[in-house]
């Protein structure tokens, strides 16, 4: 009990100033909650079938497959893999660090999980239709052809940039979310 | 529509999983469970914390921050505004075109666009756990940087 406490403090502590915004000024604390009454729907809705994937994958998807499909000697391949796995996804940023961490545990390099992440915030399928639909095709696919390398350059760019005891460190983080 | 699909999708190969292998599937679903309960805490703490920014910037003020500002200055308002606030798609499309008519540049827009997409600093709490400090800073600081090249080249493009 007092462990989950403990890590619901900070939760607790956001709602406590939720209300005492409401109390404060209630428009903005009614509004406040509204927003996030929809969104906690809308990801209660879209979390499910990625939970069941991750779970699917982790129990099926063999390490060995994995090092060969994503790891350090997948090359071209794995690049593409990153993109495609980001791509299809639907659902928020912050739902893809969970299988990103499924993917590192698993052996996948860190550039290409990176590229996975940066294709899951920026070329989602589902997304890049809405984005085309509002901001017309010229931008969505402009924004969408200079985006492929960037995200490729900041994937690489980080992986560089770490040394071996700080990606080692990554993947000890990883292998410790499995307990 | 697309959620649908993630359903069709996650629960066929769940029935095809079970078939094949009881024991493994429930495995699947208890690790599924563990992954999601295990970040709950992060990410009710974000909804609540979404809410409350949206509330605060909403899309009147947001249209204020960099709707009329043109120029460096308005860039570097509109990628702040975009790293710092979590905004749907659905949300931040209609709403990007609303600015781009209310006369808002092309530069501006883009670089709000891919800041709200690749910088997160709402989320970086639940990224450190994921990836460690330097990484998490790293691409979140280099997704900063190259938003504004990303929205250069579309001032280019389209401008």
């Amino acid at each position: 009990m007092k462990m989950l406490l403990n890590r619901y403090k900070f939760f607790l502590a956001l709602v406590i100033i939720n209300i005492i915004v409401y109390a404060l000024y209630p428009s903005v604390g009614q509004t406040s909650i509204d927003i996030t009454w929809s969104n906690a729907v809308e990801m209660l809705s879209i979390i499910p079938p990625i939970f069941i994937l991750l779970g699917l994958l982790d129990v099926w998807v063999k390490r060995e497959t994995m090092i060969k499909l994503m790891g350090e000697k997948s090359g071209i391949l794995g690049v593409l893999i990153a993109f495609f796995l980001g791509s299809a996804a639907a659902g928020p940023l912050y739902a893809a660090f969970p299988i990103a961490g499924i993917l590192l545990q698993k052996g996948s390099k860190l550039s290409n999980v990176l590229i996975f992440i940066g294709a899951w915030s920026t070329t989602k399928i589902p997304m890049l239709l809405f984005e085309a639909s509002s901001m017309g095709w010229k931008f969505m696919v402009t924004r969408f052809v200079i985006n492929i390398p960037v995200i490729i350059l900041i994937a690489y760019i980080t992986g560089k940039l770490l040394s071996k005891k700080e990606k080692q460190y990554v993947y000890e983080q990883a292998g410790n979310r499995s307990l | 529509m697309f959620t649908v699909l993630m359903y069709v999708v996650a629960f066929g190969l769940l029935i095809l999983s079970f078939l094949k292998d009881k024991k493994k599937t429930i495995m699947a679903l208890k690790k599924a469970w563990k992954s999601f309960e295990n970040i709950l805490p992060q990410f009710l703490s974000i909804l609540v914390i979404i809410g409350i920014m949206l509330a605060v910037l909403s899309p009147e003020v947001i249209s204020g921050l960099i709707g009329e500002k043109s120029g460096w200055l308005g860039m570097l308002m509109a990628s702040i505004v975009g790293s710092i606030t979590l905004i749907p798609g659905f949300v931040a499309f209609p709403l990007a075109s609303a600015l781009l008519k209310g006369g808002a540049g092309f530069m501006q827009i883009a670089v709000f666009i891919s800041t709200l997409m690749m910088v997160g600093i709402v989320t970086i709490p639940l990224e450190l756990k994921y990836f460690g400090r330097k990484a998490t800073i790293l691409r979140n600081s280099l997704a900063f940087v190259f938003s504004f090249i990303v929205a250069i080249a579309i001032g280019v493009v389209l401008g």
